[in-house]
C-alpha cells in the first residue's frame, strides 16, 4: 500500500481509510471505552439510551461513527474482495451488494438516531 | 508487504478482525434498531450481550478493535516513514507488548461479570 501513487481512485480509496481511520481512532476507542469498560453491557437498556439521547452531542457522536465505520469497513471489504475476484462481472456483483448494504445499513441507522424518542415510540 | 512472517500475520490478522468488526457492526446496527419498537423490544434484543456466555465474544470485539486500531496506526507510521520498515519487527513487538499491557486490565474489567 506504501507505494501507491498520488493520483486517480485508487488513491482517493487509500487517502479515505488513512483519514476515515484517525477519525474512528478517537471516536470507537472512546465508544469502546465508556460503554463496554466503565458503563459495562449489563448497564445498558433502554433508560440509559434514552438519558444518552436526551441531547444531540451523542446522536451526533453516534452518527459520525456509524457513517465512518460502515464506509471504512464496506471499502476495505472492497479491496479484500478485489484481491481475490479478476472477472468484471463478479467485481460489479460484489459492488452491488456492497453499496446496498451500506445504503440500507446508513439508512437504518440514521432513522434511529433521528427519529429516537426517549418517551418510547409515539401512540403508546 | 511480505516481511517473513510477522508482517504477513499482522496483515491477515488485520483482513481477519475487520471483516468480524464489520459484522458485528450490522448486528449493531439491527440491534440498536429495536429501540423504535420500544423499551420492551430492546430491551429483549440487549439481553443476548448479558448473558455470561457472550462476555468473553465481547471481549473479543474489544480485543479485534484494538488490535485493527494498534496495526493501522503502525501501518500509516510506515506509510509517512518508509525507512522505518527497516525496523518493522521491532517495532511489530513494541506494539504488541503495549497490546497487552493495555488490554490485561481490559480483559478484567470485561470478564469480571461471568463470575458472578
Amino acid at each position: 500500500m506504501a507505494g501507491v501513487r498520488p493520483n486517480g481512485w485508487a488513491w482517493l480509496g487509500w487517502l479515505y481509510m488513512r483519514v476515515s481511520a484517525l477519525l474512528l481512532l478517537g471516536l470507537v476507542l472512546g465508544h469502546l471505552y465508556i460503554m463496554h469498560v466503565l458503563a459495562g453491557t449489563d448497564r445498558i437498556d433502554f433508560a440509559f439510551v434514552a438519558q444518552r439521547f436526551a441531547t444531540p452531542f451523542w446522536r451526533v457522536y453516534d452518527l459520525l461513527i456509524l457513517l465512518l465505520a460502515l464506509t471504512h469497513g464496506l471499502v476495505g471489504l472492497r479491496g479484500i474482495v478485489y484481491d481475490y475476484t479478476r472477472s468484471p462481472l463478479w467485481r460489479l456483483v460484489w459492488n452491488v451488494v456492497l453499496w446496498t448494504v451500506g445504503l440500507v445499513f446508513t439508512s437504518l441507522g440514521a432513522l434511529v438516531l433521528f427519529t429516537f424518542q426517549p418517551g418510547g415510540p409515539a401512540g403508546r | 508487504m511480505y516481511r517473513g512472517g510477522i508482517g504477513m500475520l499482522a496483515w491477515t490478522l488485520h483482513r481477519i478482525t475487520g471483516i468480524a468488526v464489520l459484522l458485528f457492526l450490522l448486528l449493531h446496527i439491527v440491534e440498536t434498531s429495536m429501540l423504535l419498537y420500544g423499551p420492551d423490544a430492546y430491551d429483549k434484543a440487549l439481553a443476548l450481550y448479558k448473558q455470561s456466555w457472550f462476555k468473553p465474544f465481547e471481549f473479543l470485539l474489544v480485543a479485534a478493535v484494538v488490535y485493527h486500531a494498534g496495526n493501522g496506526i503502525l501501518v500509516m507510521i510506515l506509510d509517512l516513514f518508509p525507512a522505518a520498515t527497516r525496523w518493522y519487527r521491532r517495532l511489530f513487538w513494541v506494539g504488541a507488548a503495549v497490546y497487552a499491557l493495555v488490554m490485561l486490565p481490559v480483559a478484567v474489567v470485561m470478564l469480571r461479570p461471568m463470575f458472578r
